[in-house]
This record gives C-alpha cells, sequence and structure tokens, in this order.
C-alpha cells in the first residue's frame, strides 16, 4: 500500500477542465484514474486471492483447501451441542420472552438532551432509536446516539474505582471525600472546585447549587472542549444578556448559514433536519409510468392476504401470466408549476451535511466569515456595519432576504467569533425574523458561563495553589484542555482530585481518585433539550461495571452519602411538583419520556450591532480545529462502530488528516495520505494529509478527538492529537500555521471508490425552474443516453400480497449516514478493522456514496445512500450455486447465510456491489460484554458467509405475524426498517407497492422516481428521487 | 508372458467389486441411518433434568392445560418455560416436602433459576415462532406428540427441515379447528383433507415456504 504512486494533480485539473471527465465523480483518484480505483471499478473485493495467483504459494493454497475441505465435511458430523432453558424464579410482570419492551429515556451531548426510545429483551438493551414525542428527536436519532450502545457495553470501560492507581472502593472514596468535605466547610468551601461540561440536568444543578449555597467560596467550572462559547458570548455582546437561541426552519423559505453545520450537530440539529427537508419535500401530481411496470390492481384487495395453498405445477401459472396493463397511479399533491422550495446560501471553509444541501456554498477560510457576514449586514441596511466589500454577492442575498422578511433565517455557526453571532441576532432582528423564525428563550444551561474563560481561572486557581480538592465531573480535561493552559500540570498542584469518567482515561491517569462513571443508559438523571424541555434519563439496566452517577459524587460532597440516584432525582422532582398527584405526574414523564411545560419560555430581547471588528485580517496559512464528525470530541474513540463509519464527507475511517484544498495541496507540491508537520505558536504536530475538494484554500482543518492514548483498545494511538496546537486563545481558527513535508506515507482507510458502480448517470439533478419545465428530468440523463425498454421475453410474475418497496429521496437526503449506524445496530453488522477497511471489506449494508460535480474548488455535492436494490430481476440471485440467494414471493431478494458457502459469485455479479463478504472472522465471538448487545432477532454471522441488507426482514415478519394474528393487512408505515426509523428527514420511505395508498406506491409515481442502472434491467425495488436545486437566478447568472 | 494370476483370482476380482459396492451402498445406509436415526435426532431419547418431571402426571392424570405453565405460547415466538413461582404454586401445598423436589424449594429460597436440558433445540439460525402457529391452528401435539402421555418429556419429531416444509407445503393436511388447538388427544377426522382445505380459506393460512420466513 505504501507504494502507491502520488497522483498528479496537474492532469487531474486538466482532464476536469477539458469536460472529458465524468459528470460526476467520486474521488481525485477516479479523475486520474489510478489502478487502485480501477481495481475496484471492477471487482467489489480487489486483491481477492493474491495466495492463489503467486505461484511460490500455490502449493500451500491448494493443501489448505484440501485440509479445510476435508475437515469441513468432518465438521458436519456432529451433534447437536446441549443446550439449556433457564427461566425466571419469579418472572417480573410485563416481561414476555421473545417480545422486546421499550423504555423511555434520554441520551446528552454537549450538555443537550436528545430523548430516546430504548429496545430491551429480557432487560438487556440493544437498540437505541429518537423518541417521537421529544421535540428534539421526533423519533429521529444521530449516529452518535446509535452508537452509545456500544459504549456501554464497552469491556474498556472503568470497572473500579482506583486510588493513585491501586483498586479501591466506592466506601473508600465516600470516605474520603467525607474529609474533603468537613475540611472545605472549614473554610466556606475555599479551595473546593467543581468541573462539569456543560450541565443542564436541574437535579444536578440544584445540587450542586446547594453545596455552593452551604459552602459559599467553593466554585462550579464548566468546560466542554467542543462546546457552544461563542454562540454565549455573542448573545452578551447582541443582547447583554446570554440567551439560547430556537430555530424555525419550517417557517423559513430562505437560509444564510455563516458556517453553521445546524443539519448534523449542535443543538435540535434532528429538529432543524427534518424542517429542512419539509420545506424541500416535493408532492406532485404528474402521472408517470412507473417502472418497472407495476401490476398492483391484479394483486392488491383490500383485507388480509387471501390464502394461497398447495401450489404445486399451478402455483407458478396462476402467478404469472400476461402483462395486463394497469391502471397508472396518480401521485396526489401539487402541480409541478407550483412547487415552491426553500433557498440556503452556506458559508463555510470545509465541507460539510449543510454545506452539501447548499443552493449556494461559498467557500471562505473560517477567518473570512466575519468579513462576509459584516458585508450582508451591511448590504442589509444595519446601522453600524460597514461593508469590507469582499462578499461581491451580498446585495443580491440581501434582497433575497428582504423579500423574505419573516421568513428566513440567518444562523451562525458555534466556531465563529462571537461578533459573528452577534451580526446574525442583529440581521434576524432587522428581517423581522425575532419572534416568528428565530425564537430567545433564558439558557438552558445550569451554570451559563464563558466556559473558554471559567476553565483559564480555575487552571490559573491550581497553579496559584487556591484549589485542594478538585471533582471533576466527565469531560477529560487532561486530553482536551487548550495546550497552553497545561491541565496535567496543573492537577499536578492539588492536594485532592477526584475524577469520574466512562473510562480509565488520560485524566484518571493523573488523579487521585478515580471512579467508574455509569453510562446513561444505567443511570437515573434528567436532562433538558434544545428547548428547555426537561426528559428523564432511566437505566435500562443496573451499571455493568458498577459506575456511579454524578448525582451520587455530588449527593456524597453534599454529606448525603448512600443516597440512591433514583431517590435524588425523584426528590427533587417531588420538590418541584407539590400536587397530590406527584405520582400519576412521574409515571407519566418517564412513560413518555418528556416533562409536560418544562420548555424553557421565551424572552424579548433587543439585538444591538455589535462593534466593528477588530478580527486581524488572515495572514498565510489558517489552520481551523474542528470536533471530528464521528468520534466527536474524542469522548467516542473508544467506539468501534464510531470509528469505521465513513465520515460524510470523505468517506474516511479510523484516522483524523490534515484536510487541505487541491489547489493549495497543487501549490506546496502536497498529496493526500503524506506526511507533514504542523506548526504553530511552536507547537508541532504531525500528521497525513487529506486532499478535500471544495476546501478553502491557504487553510487546513483539523478534527480534534483523535491521537488518544489511554483511550482502550480500539481507540488508542489512532490519529494524531490536534489538541496540541489548540490553545484558549484561538480554539477555533487562527493563522500563522506552517506546514512542511515530512515525506513518508501514513496509508488512510477510505471507502470513497470501494464499490464504485459503472453507470453514468448515479444522481439525477434539476434545477427547480428545469424541474418546472420538464418534470420527467430524471429519465433525460444528462449525456442522452436512450434507456433501453424494459422489455423481457418472459411474462410477469405477478406479486399477489405484499409487495414491498423503498424509496430514497434524494431531494430531502443530507448524507449525514445516521442510517449506516443504524443498520450496524439492529443487523448486528460486525466492525473489521482499519487495514480490512483498506481492502474494501467493510461490512455496511447501507452505505452512502458522495459524489462531486463540477471543478474542484467549489464542486457540487450530491449523497446518494445505495443499500441492497432487492432487484426483481436479481442477478446475483442466477449465480449461486446453492441456492443460497433467492427471490421470495414479496420480492425480496432472500440471503440464506446458513446455505452460503462462499463462493462470491452473487456479489461478484451485483453490479450496485451492495454485498458484503465475511473474509475473516469478524465477528466477536470472545468479548462476553457484547453477547447481551445483539439483536436476538438477526443470525451473527460467522466467516465465510456473505450477507446484505434485508430491508430488515426480522421487522417486516414480527408485522405480518402480529396482523395475521389480528387478521388484518399490514398497515402503510407499520413496518419501519432500521433506516427509516433513523432518518432526521424522512428521506427513506418503505412499504407495499401493490398498496396504491401508500405513501411508497405514490413516492413511486412521481415523475422524479428513477432507479439505478436501469438500463441493466434488474428492476430495483429500491429507487431514488431525484434532486432539485434552487438557485438565485441572479448569483447563478454570475 | 505368462499371467500372472490364477484364474481362480477372477471370483476374487468380482468378489471385491461387489464388496466395493455393497460397502459403499452399506456406508450410505449407515450414513443415513445416524442422520434420521435417534442417536443424532434425539428423537424419543430422554434427558436428564433437574426435577424428574411428568408431562402425563400433570396434564392427564391433573388436567392441567398447557397454558398454565407455558404461559406466552399465544402472545410470543417463545412458549415459555414455568418461573419457579408457578411451580409453587401447587407445590407450597401439594408435596411439599417431597425430596425429589428439593431443587425447585431450592431455587425457591436462594433466586437461583433451575436449569432445564432443552429437548426441542432449533438451530440459532432458524427463527421460529409459537404464537403465529398456535393461532393459525396448528395443535400442540402436530409437534410435540402426545405430550400427555410422556411420563418424561422427549422430542416426538426431528425437527429436520424437509419435517417443518412438509407442513409448510401442505398445511390442509395437519391443521385443526383453533378449538382444538391445545387438545392432546385431537385425532384428525376423516375428511381432513376437505375440512383442512375450510381451515385454510377461513383463517387465511398461507403456504409461507420462502426462506425468510424461518431464516434471517
Amino acid at each position: 500500500m505504501n507504494d502507491k504512486p502520488a497522483l498528479d494533480l496537474n492532469k487531474i485539473r486538466a482532464r476536469l477542465e477539458s469536460a472529458q471527465g465524468p459528470l460526476y465523480w467520486k474521488s481525485l483518484e477516479e479523475l486520474a484514474q489510478t489502478e487502485e480505483f480501477q481495481a475496484y471499478v471492477e471487482d467489489e473485493f480487489a486483491d481477492r486471492s493474491p495466495d492463489w495467483l503467486n505461484p511460490a504459494n500455490r502449493r500451500n493454497f491448494l493443501k489448505l483447501m484440501g485440509a479445510s475441505l476435508a475437515f469441513a465435511g468432518v465438521t458436519a458430523c456432529t451433534k447437536q451441542p446441549k443446550e439449556t432453558i433457564v427461566p425466571y424464579v419469579r418472572q417480573p410482570e410485563d416481561f414476555v420472552p421473545g417480545v422486546p419492551l421499550y423504555y423511555a429515556t434520554a441520551m446528552q451531548m454537549g450538555g443537550v438532551g436528545t430523548g430516546l426510545l430504548v429496545t430491551s429483551h429480557l432487560g438487556r438493551p440493544t437498540k437505541v432509536d429518537g423518541n417521537p414525542d421529544h421535540p428534539g428527536s421526533l423519533g429521529a436519532s444521530d449516529y452518535f446516539q446509535q452508537a452509545s450502545i456500544l459504549t456501554m457495553y464497552d469491556p474498556d470501560r472503568g470497572q473500579a474505582v482506583t486510588y493513585k492507581g491501586q483498586i479501591s472502593s466506592w466506601i473508600s472514596f465516600q470516605a474520603a471525600l467525607a474529609v474533603a468535605r468537613e475540611r472545605a466547610i472549614l473554610k466556606n468551601g475555599e479551595g473546593l472546585r467543581i468541573l462539569t461540561e456543560t450541565v443542564t440536568s436541574p437535579t444536578l444543578t440544584s445540587q450542586i447549587q446547594k453545596i455552593l449555597k452551604e459552602m459559599p467560596s467553593a466554585k462550579w467550572h464548566s468546560y466542554e472542549p467542543c462546546g457552544r462559547h461563542n454562540a454565549y458570548q455573542g448573545a452578551l455582546l447582541a443582547f447583554g444578556r446570554p440567551v439560547n437561541t430556537i430555530y424555525r426552519f419550517d417557517q423559513a423559505d430562505v437560509i444564510v448559514s455563516l458556517d453553521a453545520d445546524f443539519l448534523s450537530c449542535g443543538p435540535g440539529n434532528l429538529l432543524y433536519a427534518r424542517q429542512f427537508a419539509d420545506k424541500r419535500r416535493v408532492q406532485t401530481n404528474v402521472t408517470h409510468t412507473p417502472q418497472p411496470k407495476e401490476d398492483w390492481q391484479e394483486g392488491y384487495q383490500e383485507g388480509p392476504i387471501p390464502a394461497r395453498s398447495n401450489q404445486s405445477a399451478s402455483y407458478a401459472d396462476e402467478n404469472r401470466g400476461p402483462v395486463i396493463l394497469p391502471p397508472q397511479v396518480q401521485a396526489q399533491g401539487k402541480p409541478p408549476a407550483e412547487t415552491t422550495l426553500n433557498r440556503m446560501y452556506v458559508f463555510e471553509a470545509a465541507p460539510s451535511p449543510t454545506g452539501g444541501m447548499a443552493d449556494h456554498r461559498f467557500i471562505l477560510r473560517a477567518s473570512e466569515v466575519e468579513a462576509a457576514a459584516w458585508d450582508l449586514a451591511a448590504a442589509l441596511g444595519i446601522s453600524g456595519a460597514t461593508s469590507t466589500g469582499k462578499l461581491k454577492q451580498a446585495a443580491a442575498i440581501a434582497r433575497d432576504l428582504q423579500a423574505h422578511k419573516g421568513a428566513c433565517v440567518v444562523i451562525a455557526g458555534d466556531h465563529q467569533p462571537p461578533a459573528v453571532h452577534a451580526l446574525a441576532h442583529a440581521m434576524n432582528a432587522a428581517l423581522g425574523n425575532a419572534g416568528k423564525t428565530v425564537t430567545y428563550t433564558d439558557p438552558i444551561e445550569g451554570n451559563p458561563v464563558d466556559q473558554g474563560e471559567s476553565l483559564r481561572q480555575l487552571v490559573a486557581d491550581m497553579n496559584g495553589g487556591k484549589v485542594d480538592t478538585l471533582l471533576i465531573l466527565a469531560g477529560n480535561p487532561v486530553y482536551s484542555a487548550p495546550v497552553d493552559l497545561d491541565f496535567a500540570a496543573a492537577l499536578k498542584k492539588v492536594a485532592t482530585s477526584a475524577y469520574l469518567g466512562l473510562f480509565p482515561d488520560e485524566t484518571a491517569a493523573l488523579v487521585q481518585w478515580y471512579v467508574p462513571e455509569a453510562h446513561y443508559l444505567e443511570s437515573w438523571s434528567d436532562v433538558r433539550g434544545f428547548d428547555g424541555t426537561v426528559s428523564f434519563v432511566q437505566p435500562l439496566i443496573a451499571p455493568l461495571y458498577g459506575g456511579k452517577t454524578a448525582h451520587e459524587v455530588i449527593s456524597t460532597l453534599a454529606g448525603e452519602p448512600g443516597k440512591f440516584p433514583y431517590d435524588i432525582v425523584r426528590d427533587y422532582w417531588q420538590s418541584q411538583n407539590k400536587t397530590a398527584n406527584f405520582e400519576i405526574f412521574w409515571q407519566k414523564a418517564l412513560h413518555d419520556g418528556v416533562v409536560p411545560n418544562t420548555a424553557v419560555p421565551a424572552v424579548t430581547v433587543t439585538a444591538k450591532t455589535p462593534p466593528p471588528s477588530s478580527a486581524r485580517a488572515a495572514q498565510g496559512f489558517e489552520i481551523a480545529f474542528r470536533p471530528d464528525p464521528t468520534i466527536w470530541d474524542g469522548s467516542f474513540a473508544n467506539n468501534g462502530w464510531l470509528q469505521e463509519l465513513p465520515k460524510p464527507h470523505n468517506k474516511m475511517t479510523w484516522d483524523n488528516a490534515v484536510w487541505i484544498s487541491p489547489s493549495t495541496a497543487q501549490q506546496h507540491g502536497l498529496n493526500s495520505e503524506e506526511m507533514v508537520e504542523l506548526k504553530y505558536q511552536g507547537r508541532t504536530v504531525t500528521g497525513p494529509v487529506w486532499i478535500m475538494p471544495g476546501h478553502a484554500n491557504d487553510a487546513v482543518t483539523v478534527h480534534l478527538g483523535y491521537g488518544r492514548t489511554r483511550a482502550g483498545q480500539v481507540g488508542n494511538e489512532v490519529g494524531f492529537s490536534a489538541y496540541l496546537l489548540r490553545t484558549s486563545a484561538q480554539p477555533n481558527h487562527d493563522s500563522g500555521l506552517e506546514i512542511r513535508r515530512l515525506g513518508g506515507r501514513h496509508p488512510l482507510a477510505t471507502t470513497q471508490h470501494a464499490q464504485t458502480m459503472e453507470g453514468t448517470d448515479p444522481v439525477r439533478v434539476a434545477t427547480l425552474d428545469q424541474y418546472k419545465k420538464s418534470p420527467q428530468f430524471v429519465e433525460e440523463t444528462e449525456q442522452d443516453k436512450p434507456l433501453p425498454p424494459k422489455l423481457t421475453l418472459y411474462p410477469d410474475y405477478r406479486y399477489q400480497g405484499y409487495k414491498w418497496g423503498m424509496t430514497l429521496d434524494l431531494n430531502a437526503c443530507v448524507g449525514c449516514s445516521a442510517c449506516v449506524a443504524a443498520c450496524q445496530a439492529e443487523n448486528n453488522i460486525s466492525v473489521v478493522g482499519k487495514e480490512e477497511v483498506a481492502r474494501g471489506r467493510h461490512m455496511h449494508w447501507i452505505r452512502v456514496d458522495r459524489y462531486y460535480k463540477g471543478n474542484w474548488d467549489n464542486p457540487e455535492l450530491y449523497y446518494q445512500p445505495v443499500p441492497c436494490m432487492q432487484c426483481e430481476n436479481a442477478p446475483c440471485e442466477l449465480v449461486c450455486p446453492v441456492a443460497a440467494t433467492v427471490h421470495s414471493g414479496d420480492g425480496l431478494n432472500q440471503m440464506v447465510y446458513n446455505r452460503c458457502v462462499g463462493t462470491r459469485y452473487c456479489s461478484n455479479n451485483c453490479p450496485y456491489k451492495v454485498r458484503r463478504f465475511n473474509f475473516l472472522l469478524y465477528s466477536d465471538w470472545n468479548t462476553q460484554s457484547l453477547y447481551g448487545l445483539r439483536n436476538p432477532n438477526v443470525s451473527v454471522r460467522s466467516r465465510g458467509v456473505m450477507e446484505k441488507c434485508t430491508y430488515c426482514v426480522q421487522r417486516i415478519n414480527a408485522a405480518k405475524i402480529q396482523s395475521e394474528k389480528e387478521n388484518r393487512r399490514i398497515a402503510d408505515g407499520e413496518i419501519v426498517p432500521a433506516c427509516v426509523q433513523v432518518c432526521p428527514t424522512q428521506a427513506i420511505v418503505f412499504g407495499d407497492i401493490n398498496d396504491p395508498k401508500s405513501r411508497v406506491a405514490q413516492l413511486k409515481a412521481q415523475a422524479r422516481n428513477y432507479s439505478l442502472l436501469e438500463d441493466l434491467s434488474t428492476r430495483p425495488r429500491t429507487t431514488y428521487l431525484g434532486r432539485l436545486r434552487n438557485p438565485n437566478p441572479e448569483i447563478e447568472k454570475g | 508372458m505368462a499371467q500372472l494370476f490364477h484364474r481362480s483370482t477372477n471370483a476374487l476380482a468380482n468378489l471385491s467389486i461387489g464388496a466395493t459396492v455393497l460397502g459403499a451402498g452399506l456406508l450410505i445406509a449407515f450414513a443415513y441411518s445416524m442422520d434420521r436415526g435417534s442417536y443424532i435426532t434425539d428423537v424419543r431419547v430422554v434427558k436428564e433434568q433437574p426435577v424428574p418431571f411428568s408431562h402425563k402426571h400433570h396434564v392427564s392424570d391433573d388436567g392441567i392445560d398447557c397454558r398454565y405453565c407455558h404461559t406466552t405460547v399465544e402472545t410470543s415466538s417463545f412458549a415459555g418455560l414455568p418461573a419457579t413461582e408457578i411451580c409453587m404454586s401447587c407445590h407450597s401445598q401439594i408435596w411439599a416436602n417431597a425430596a425429589i423436589l428439593e431443587p425447585v424449594r431450592e431455587s425457591f429460597r436462594s433466586g437461583e433459576s433451575l436449569e432445564w436440558t432443552r429437548i426441542h433445540d432449533l438451530p440459532d439460525f432458524v427463527y421460529f415462532n409459537h404464537s403465529i402457529h398456535i393461532n393459525k391452528g396448528v395443535g400442540c401435539a402436530t409437534c410435540h406428540g402426545r405430550v400427555d402421555q410422556m411420563p418424561l418429556m422427549y422430542k416426538e419429531n426431528t425437527l429436520y427441515m424437509n419435517w417443518c416444509v412438509n407442513c409448510h407445503r401442505n398445511p390442509e393436511k395437519y391443521v385443526r379447528p383453533r378449538d382444538q388447538v391445545f387438545n392432546m388427544a385431537y385425532e384428525p377426522p376423516a375428511n381432513q383433507e376437505e375440512l383442512g382445505r375450510k381451515l385454510v380459506e377461513e383463517n387465511h393460512i398461507q403456504s409461507l415456504t420462502d426462506c425468510y420466513t424461518c431464516h434471517r
């Protein structure tokens, strides 16, 4: 892998400019047509049999094959091993073995809680999903929530209280804390400090405040490495007080994002993504010949599925007949001419899911966004705003915004300086959005402080010897605090230090007391959502490793050791709710997952224009620090699912890299995977380069969270730590970076061209105007390739009963990859590790392809989730020698694991490359703690077996059995595959195509419906809806 | 060149050919009988259990319904094995001091579950659901045999796939009216074919032979 030839960027650029290349491209390697890329196009699993091709090894290979054949034959001659059934002694009420229960709980990230519904099989949680009743979820979830369950079962979690590295006990810690308490009380709390991340839990807030009241000199500090310090300060700047900002994207026709990735991270992102997609949804009533030809009226009838039995010879005849042309299905809704879409302008440096959905994406270095904000503010005529003249399109955007007063949003990113936030507030006020599309409430945090300043003070006091007891409640500051503060050194000066954390990590190694923390799925707590709505966190299981909650630690410090977290939370709410019906309130809130009427009330504030900025003009190279897309600030570093989840924009796994634009790379002679040294303010780190089309020039983006040393066996020594360059003065971006080639390569495992299809038009795109003129644009592919008639010599098979199908709306999909994680959790998909990913052997059943269109400086970005197409004429089925993949009566392309002998002919013949092969024993059969994680309704596959998307057949079967017992047909929307369930934008719809009223049949009747590689006549059941863009004609013209 | 072998060895040659054919046949017969025989299938093989529980006594003599102990058979994939508590609901009064029931009492005292040896054990890649079979009119005895006549539990059928598929292909030959599902002594009437077809029609019994019906 290390001898890969370097890309010739000049040649690639020439090819792009000559317009000879593909319209949609996946990577620079594709444009260069490198050998590696070609190998991926030709074969799903490149280098599949190196031993066989190597003459020196062939003899050994044959010997091994012979031996394995013989032994495989012998192993079949076993008796089934003895198994036992272990019934309960006293079976709990409502527990039905085989029927899962669902509990409402909530997970917090950055202090903001999202309501969840967790599936529990006989007391073990197996799957996390969004709670439809929670305003911040509406049933959706993201990959952090999906993967959080793996962290709970992680065998690397802290399992014992330690004192100076030696195993101690919770009792001893409580005793030590009692001593610290006595000492602190004598000094009125002087020297007692509590460091938390962002806390919104009302119970924990009241607990800590009680301590502060008892000991007024004690202090509560908060620090979150990827927190929202700038939003806090921006509000101070604009309003003179901290506020929480809530957006209504369902009311916004024009959106300006100033480096805000609101679709994929930040508070309320799931709701915002749903609202954004709702404004992009297209309902047409064009009659369109659906493809493949649907004969649903033939098969469909109301009521339960008719009996069908004793099909011998007549069975085939009954289901095959002359093609009867069905009456066409009429898609309901507005005519195309009345279709409206929102329009989004995004200013950003590195591509994000939000940038990918933009109608106009302006590529600016992070430091230049402020100038753009000033220009826009000046164009909007905000007093005190002066134009810098850099943003030429400011007037056009301003006109668009002014045409939508009260129905637009200007949103500033958490990484942008306070002035940008203040300008966004001022612009929203000037545009009349305040109170309409933008509302303000009191902050939801229990301790709304400037977190950067809070940590700086704490470290100063620690260094000054003013801190004798420090209690760190989660956060791992030794790893993630700004490097100039040198938290580790300061920690040594503290007499008594204790750390509550999930893992015995970098911070745990340096404190005196380490207490393992209970995972949220093991804890009682409460947390506020993005709008302040409180959800109770209720445990699904008793702490696996004896973890404790922050409530228990604080309660001990308050002189109440031994109080259970359940009682702490319940007592707090009882004190808030002095009605006779408390029990009803408590039970209902636990059941619903939402405490009613706890959203923070709106406040009215007046925005001031911030003083003209003194921001330094960016000179030279710029560095931007961003949380990693999948492992965030490093807290998910030991999570294999998230490490292996291809990062939405560069499809990289198991690493971070220095993102740099192709033009800048060309200028500096840099290449992807090449090692460079980054020098910033006298500190250096080394890491591999990643050339990122669509990145700002003369700037690099590095992602935090990697380079962990004590994360656990999964996350240790993966990537480099960008924290080593991050200072407290400029935690987001700064100029003054020097970049130096080191020579040498660091191979990066990316999935971007694994599973490349040979089609020419994978995505179909039109502008809104083009669509209005020609709604059937998906059939006019860009290269005018005539579609072959959908003809076959054989009579059509008539699917009676159900006919499952799926649509994926490219207009709604933001490429967030939550579906990949949800599929992994639902279907027991194994993690394969970096080396195997590099060989194209990752196991995800659904992938999200990313395409670029246009030049490499500012390409358009498109995402396309690709699960198994469930073809009606499935090429894979024809070639299986053992009939391990065959068709079902409702049209599913079945994969029978226990029949598969691993010839891999099927994947060889699959044009969509959606089949995955278990080359080695990828499933972890050895780690006991992971047994509990698995979905009992899906086989855990072993080596040598092909696997693929099944449309979550376990859920189909469960719904089928339920409907049959109730003697009815399955209702539309009753079956929800994991990817459909998780999707924040509801881009994926599944259902019965035979039912003309089902959502999926309606969508398939839309003019935008098309299938991938339709010229192969595979008749996929999974089809796509074309993407529409809504550019501003004023800007489009240039 | 002189003959190497005497003429009489021809007989040996013929014999060895015959022996090879016979031997191969015997081997196949042996393998087949091993595969179908109770050594491998455990059909009619009684296994050791913590308590020598008699279905015959509880069902035939005492008249206890299947669902008194197998509580979830109508609602879940798993029929349910009685919690110790269910055993003790009677045996705290009857045979309360019998030595044979000591493991049950011990389980109740200590909270440690009884560990029963599985008799009907499908491979892990087979997903069987009791509730739908009960609901569609497959009698308990159709698969489990006359449990009411088994002093100690054993498996009546192989639970091999061809055995399952036999009924999945021709459900009309085996289904019974829904109210007869738990009747151990039910005998199929002479007009089973006719009745079966009627039941298939009425109860929407489908002949599900798709792989995904059981394997996923």
